[in-house]
């Protein structure tokens, strides 16, 4: 973007001086005066473009945040000529539905001392628990830098900052986190403006800064909080009373290519005053919006409050061999193998195999004698165990008569190869030593070819 | 003036040296480029736009911002395969070396000497090479070297958000001394890359051989 203004920086270069960029028409030659009590204002053009600036920076620093955590890389063209729509002369998409919530947020007022802006980011899993990812926070400061050009200094500033926020929203954890999301758990966001709320984070999360730009109006200052503990810890939500944040306040985005089966369309029926968009800024009637799913291909935003989302997750198809959590039954607590010993003779004396029996008595040393319920030959082995027919799947009967467990058990005990047998061995040796002149020239006769078959190999 | 340097480094092993090499130089020329400057009637000038793309590392468990432009992206690609080429000779010494990544000036001089070239900022990565046998001794290399990575990345921009020196912007006919006008898309501070390689089968860091490579000319 480009416009016409005329700006004469005595910290130039000898000999130049530049006409910079932003869309007045107003020509600014002064951005500070003083005014008669001595204090030092910013002139209104410049309060307009600064104020401008922030807002934009706003909005596309809440784009770059969402789209690095949509689970996709991304990817924009540089041109030559920008269009109005390249603030800060950088190429970032807006997302629809991202800019309407960010505007909805910032359409009472923009970021300023004591207001700051916040992009919370936050997992959620198919069973409903949610986790506080990161918290990026765009704040200004009280801290004001009179002697920065607005029109040029502070918007390529600005656009550092932003190339920055690119930069550094793939090195935190949660960007590997987000690009991993799919059926299993999506990332959500939100936007707020106010007092930026960490308690999301857990305990010992590290705080950076992202970096600063001076301005006469304050400083404004990008940082990001995050999470360092991702062990899960679930946070079901009993009561909204009990929430200070509802997990149904946040948008949801669903960047995975699932089948349409996982398509979730948004409730009509959303809450209003339950969303905690922003504070009481917001008039109640900016609240009661009406959230359609606005979905593109690939992107998805899901309405928030949406009471049928753990239902519609809960009834997605399940992979192979998953068993449903309905199907799970408890461990039984019959013995293994019980259903074996129902073909077992009643003894007279009661079924010792069903009940524990008692120890025996090892230290004794007396031999087990058939009545001893531990007693066992092999006649009894045969008789206590029923063979069963282990067939390997797909097999025919025609061509592989023999069930699997005959088969194994046929090569668990091979026979011995005789060449291992004790009298072998050292006769072996002996041949081994008469035959190894006549081995040893034909080999010497052969190491042409040898030499041949090596050098294929190399 | 002076030259703001900054030094990183990194343990990894020669076949992730090429991609460590590409993150952390395009990280920091995210930052030193703009768009093209159109210069137009009464000193006026407008600039093209940028765009970014991301990059996925394969040798390393980190993901990257670079700006999106080919030639420049090859550019650096050619200067690291270099790199990387000339520090095969000293992976079996097992020593280390470094590449700089150098933004200057040109200040064009009086009577009949060349153009002098003043840096202004210098970024240089140290690194120092790993021979691993096991496989798990590299999985766990793949990430400690992905969030090393990422801690320079993180510091690039702590670094550039300090608005320190920064060549101020020219007029038309002053351009080239400040930044490269051969890229079609982008416009680039001046900079080129520099890599300094221990001597290899000696076994010790003797006599660095320096290499300047002129950043691409040839387009």
């Amino acid at each position: 973007m480009w416009c016409r203004q005329q700006c004469q920086a005595p910290c130039l270069a000898v000999g130049a001086w530049k006409r910079l960029a932003i869309a007045s028409q107003v020509d600014c030659l002064q951005t500070t005066h003083m005014t008669m009590d001595g204090t030092r204002e910013i002139s209104l053009q410049d309060k307009k473009d600064l104020e401008k600036f922030l807002k934009f920076f706003a909005f596309k620093t809440v784009q770059v945040i969402v789209q690095g955590r949509l689970g996709e890389k991304i990817s924009t063209c540089s041109t030559a000529a920008s269009s109005g729509s390249d603030w800060f002369n950088l190429a970032i998409k807006d997302i629809p539905e991202v800019s309407q919530e960010a505007k909805k947020v910032l359409s009472t007022r923009i970021p300023a001392v004591g207001f700051p802006m916040c992009v919370e980011i936050s997992l959620k899993t198919c069973e409903g628990d949610s986790m506080g990812l990161e918290v990026w926070s765009l704040e200004v400061h009280e801290k004001c830098d009179w002697d920065v050009k607005v029109s040029h200094t502070v918007y390529n500033r600005l656009s550092l900052l932003l190339k920055s926020l690119l930069s550094v929203t793939r090195v935190t954890p949660a960007y590997k986190l987000s690009r991993k999301q799919g059926p299993d758990f999506v990332i959500l966001y939100r936007v707020y403006l106010g007092e930026v709320q960490m308690a999301c984070l857990g305990e010992g999360f590290q705080s950076m800064r992202v970096g600063a730009v001076g301005t006469p109006m304050g400083t404004v200052i990008l940082g990001c909080a995050y999470r360092t503990n991702l062990a899960f810890m679930s946070s079901r939500k009993g009561t909204e009373e009990d929430v200070e944040v509802s997990v149904e306040d946040l948008c949801t985005t669903s960047f995975s290519t699932s089948p349409a089966s996982q398509v979730i369309p948004p409730s009509p029926e959303h809450g209003t005053n339950t969303r905690g968009w922003a504070l009481s800024d917001l008039d109640a009637e900016q609240t009661s919006m009406d959230l359609t799913d606005t979905s593109r291909e690939g992107l998805r935003i899901i309405g928030i409050s949406n009471p049928n989302l753990p239902e519609v997750l809960a009834n997605r198809k399940s992979g192979a061999f998953v068993s449903r959590p309905g199907t799970q039954t408890l461990p039984s607590l019959d013995p293994p193998f019980s259903s074996f010993l129902t073909n077992l003779p009643e003894q007279d004396d009661g079924d010792n195999m069903m009940n524990p029996p008692d120890s025996p008595d090892m230290e004794s040393g007396s031999p087990r004698t058939p009545e001893d319920p531990y007693s066992t030959t092999s006649d009894d082995l045969q008789d206590d165990f029923i063979i069963v027919d282990m067939k390997p799947a797909f097999s025919k009967d025609d061509f592989l008569p023999m069930d699997l467990g005959t088969f194994y058990r046929g090569f668990q005990n091979p026979p011995q190869l005789t060449c291992f047998t004790t009298g072998s061995i050292s006769q072996s040796m002996a041949a081994e030593f008469e035959l190894l002149p006549e081995k040893l020239a034909a080999y010497e006769a052969s190491m042409e070819e040898f030499d041949a078959f090596v050098e294929t190999l190399q | 003036m002076n030259c703001r340097t900054q030094s990183f480094e990194v343990s990894l092993e020669i076949r992730q040296l090429e991609e460590a090499v590409l993150a952390v130089f395009h990280s920091a020329l995210l930052h030193r480029i703009t768009g093209k400057f159109h210069y137009k009637r009464e000193g006026t000038y407008s600039v093209g736009t940028v765009g970014v793309q991301d990059v996925d590392c394969d040798t390393m468990d980190l993901t990257y911002v670079r700006v999106h432009s080919e030639p420049l992206d090859r550019a650096l690609r050619r200067a690291a395969a270099e790199f990387r080429e000339a520090m095969r000779g000293a992976a079996a010494a097992g020593g280390g070396g470094q590449i700089s990544l150098e933004f200057y000036q040109r200040k064009r001089s009086r009577w009949l000497f060349s153009d002098e070239c003043i840096p202004w900022e210098v970024w240089t990565l140290h690194v120092r090479l790993l021979h691993l046998a096991s496989e798990p001794d590299r999985q766990v290399c793949h990430e400690r070297v992905g969030e090393t990575l990422a801690e320079v990345i993180r510091s690039i921009a702590v670094v550039i958000n300090r608005h320190e020196y920064m060549p101020k912007m020219p007029t038309e006919s002053e351009l080239p001394a400040v930044f490269q006008t051969g890229f079609p898309d982008v416009q680039p501070y001046l900079h080129r890359v520099a890599f300094t390689v221990p001597d290899g089968p000696a076994g010790s860091v003797g006599t660095a051989v320096r290499r300047l490579i002129k950043d691409t000319l040839a387009l």
